[in-house]
């Protein structure tokens, strides 16, 4: 695709009920795709150091690791899901281009941050979270 | 005819009787759940009650996104998105107009009862919020009280059912035998109807 974002990255947002698991996630993520300065984010707990979910938390997020290219936002259960579709749904609260990415949490967040640190599109970095699901481990 | 004032005082009316209630709903919520749903609506009525008051919404429909907004922002849990959901298409769905018949409330919230079931994926039977909204909307065409009894009917009815959405889910079977609290909090909601008409 060739707009104005051309060399811009897509962004990854990470949303765990946890803010430790978040925050792992993005670093291991972050690690394992050799220090590219992709723009990841976590989005984890309530905000208030507790489990839970905090749509305040995800929307700062996206809106930090918004390049131009789209975001993709890796959730992990229950209402991380519901609230990332409900915001969706809202229309203005995330920003264009943003969208939930059906993946498992660890192994998608690592496709999403490692193909997005080769420029890839947004539609290439969802397929690649995606995948994941596909990778038996025995 | 209901006006805005009307739906103002079935959210506050809610809030009272989630403040009322929050202690069983987190009982209900601790064999099945995460034992938060009574704190986690708690806090979010309260942000719905204060930002009702701050902004002063002029129509029906405008009270309820407001109010539905809030919930998605701050309860933290599932039930802010699904009740979040559940009350901002209902205010879509009701229109800018500063007054709106009983009939027109019946049909929007079936518009945010079936938004719900999009967003969570749950049907009646589930054991979740919808097996009190379903009943409860079905009723609504006979009035506040028929809604009240078949939500709350709904939600008792629950009890027996094995979970199929949601953290409980994970149970498998000892989720029977638990009145779902979901369900329990959306038959309060509906209860509160009465509790508005009343003024």
């Amino acid at each position: 695709m060739s707009d104005a974002a051309d060399n811009a990255l897509v962004g990854v947002v990470l949303v765990s009920h946890s803010a430790q698991v978040a925050a792992s996630v993005a670093e291991l993520a972050r690690g394992l795709a050799g220090g590219a300065d992709v723009p990841v984010a976590p989005a984890g707990g309530t905000g208030a150091g507790e489990l839970g979910t905090s749509a305040e938390l995800i929307a700062a997020a996206a809106a930090s690791v918004d390049r131009g290219a789209g975001v993709a936002v890796l959730t992990d259960l229950g209402s991380a899901v519901l609230t990332v579709k409900a915001l969706l749904a809202e229309g203005d609260e995330l920003p264009p281009r943003t969208s939930l990415v059906d993946a498992p949490f660890v192994e998608g967040a690592v496709a999403a941050v490692v193909t997005a640190a080769t420029g890839a599109d947004l539609a290439a970095v969802e397929a690649a979270a995606e995948e994941a699901y596909r990778y038996r481990k025995v | 005819m209901l006006d805005a004032q009307f739906f103002r005082r079935w959210m506050t009316a809610t809030a009272a009787s989630v403040d009322r209630e929050a202690e069983r709903l987190t009982a209900l919520d601790s064999p099945i759940g995460d034992a938060d749903h009574g704190s986690n609506l708690q806090r979010g009525f309260r942000a719905v009650r204060a930002a009702l008051d701050k902004e002063e919404p002029g129509t029906p429909g405008a009270v309820l996104t407001l109010a539905g907004r809030q919930l998605i922002s701050t309860v933290g849990g599932a039930s802010g998105p699904l009740y979040g959901t559940l009350l901002r298409r209902t205010g879509k769905a009701l229109g800018d107009g500063a007054e709106v018949g009983e009939d027109d409330l019946a049909r929007a919230l079936r518009a945010g009862v079936d938004a719900v079931m999009a967003l969570g994926g749950a049907a009646p039977g589930d054991k979740t919020m919808i097996d009190a909204l379903v009943p409860a909307v079905d009723a609504l065409g006979d009035g506040f009280a028929a809604a009240r009894a078949a939500a709350e009917e709904g939600a008792v009815a629950t009890t027996p059912l094995r979970a199929r959405k949601g953290r409980a889910s994970y149970l498998g079977e000892r989720s029977v035998g638990h009145q779902d609290p979901g369900a329990t909090s959306a038959a309060l909601l509906i209860a509160a109807l009465g509790e508005a008409g009343d003024e």
